[in-house]
């Protein structure tokens, strides 16, 4: 029994694209996030090429999404500001959906590579870091545009003693964004896989359509806290 | 010996990681799902409004068990003691 659990699951390794000794890149992860990327892609400019005054079923979809986007920056942000940051806030929720989507729902398993195999690109801590980064570098910069040198008042803002809790929060909100959308989706992944190796019929069905809902809510979250940090940097 | 006494720790501070990370968002979820269910029940038209926070606030509690799952994942798959 132990022997059957530890060769169904193991550490996988990562297809290695070299440059140089020291430089290399995760194979795996930039093709399928590329194709993420053209995916959501291809479906913006193909559902708004045609905007017509009653919408058909593409456009449908394409307004709910702009108005659940829309209203998660309105009221994080604030209405006289939002329409700076809507782009970086739509970017951020439809990369995450759809790269948490291409992992539950694109049967990867098919397709072969040397070493490791695909899955999705959220499943990297890399990729989450990078947006997590992103994150905080848009709400830096929000905050030097909006308010100029005076974005440091912020920094001794209730009182002066609160100075360190306030520089070690600007390190621990990436590190918390990073966390937990790489530890959800890869919670999600091991126990899909931890029960399909013990009853790989049926049973991971409804774990499944969990891992789903998880991963389009943790979307929704990622774009919310963005919203959140970016708007309590400039209010 | 050094080897197998840090394997053996890590794979109990791994259990204690992320069983204890468990107890205070199981019980500050189940306080917001009460309170939850008791506005509902006070206010049913006001239901789908109450369902979104709530899941939400949900989602955000449920990343503190995720942080004590990220530390045993990462004790038990890339422990940094074991040589």
């Amino acid at each position: 029994m132990y022997t059957f659990l530890i060769s169904k699951i193991e550490v996988g390794s990562h297809f290695y694209v070299n440059f140089s000794d020291s430089l290399h890149l995760h194979g795996e992860t930039v093709l399928v996030s590329s194709l993420v990327v053209a995916a959501v892609s291809v479906f913006l400019i193909i559902g708004t090429s045609d905007l017509k005054k009653t919408p058909g079923p593409l456009q449908n979809v394409i307004e709910i999404i702009y108005e659940l986007v829309k209203s998660i920056a309105v009221t994080q942000i604030g209405p006289s500001y939002y329409s700076q940051f809507l782009p970086f806030v739509a970017t951020i929720f439809l990369f995450v959906l759809g790269s948490n989507l291409s992992g539950a729902l694109l049967p990867w398993k098919l397709l072969e590579i040397p070493s490791g195999e695909l899955a999705a690109p959220t499943n990297d801590i890399n990729t989450t870091a990078c947006l997590a980064l992103l994150t905080s570098l848009t709400y830096f910069s929000a905050g030097f545009k909006i308010k100029g040198i005076g974005y440091f008042a912020r920094y001794i803002k209730p009182e002066l003693f609160l100075l360190p809790i306030n520089i070690a929060e600007d390190f621990t909100k990436p590190l918390s964004l990073n966390f937990r959308l790489f530890g959800n989706v890869v919670a999600d992944e091991l126990t899909v896989t931890v029960i399909c190796s013990l009853v790989p019929i049926l049973v991971p069905v409804p774990i499944m359509m969990l891992g789903l809902f998880a991963s389009s809510l943790q979307a929704l979250i990622f774009a919310t806290l963005a919203a959140v940090y970016i708007g309590e940097v400039i209010e | 010996m050094v080897d197998s006494i840090v394997s053996a720790a890590s794979v109990i501070a791994a259990a204690v990681a992320v069983g204890f990370a468990g107890i205070g968002p199981g019980i500050g979820q189940g306080n917001a799902a009460g309170q939850a269910v008791e506005g509902i029940a006070r206010q049913p038209e006001a239901e789908g409004k109450i369902r979104g926070t709530l899941l939400l606030s949900l989602a955000f509690m449920e990343s503190l068990t995720i942080y004590g799952l990220v530390v045993a994942l990462s004790l038990l798959f890339a422990n940094p003691f074991v040589g």
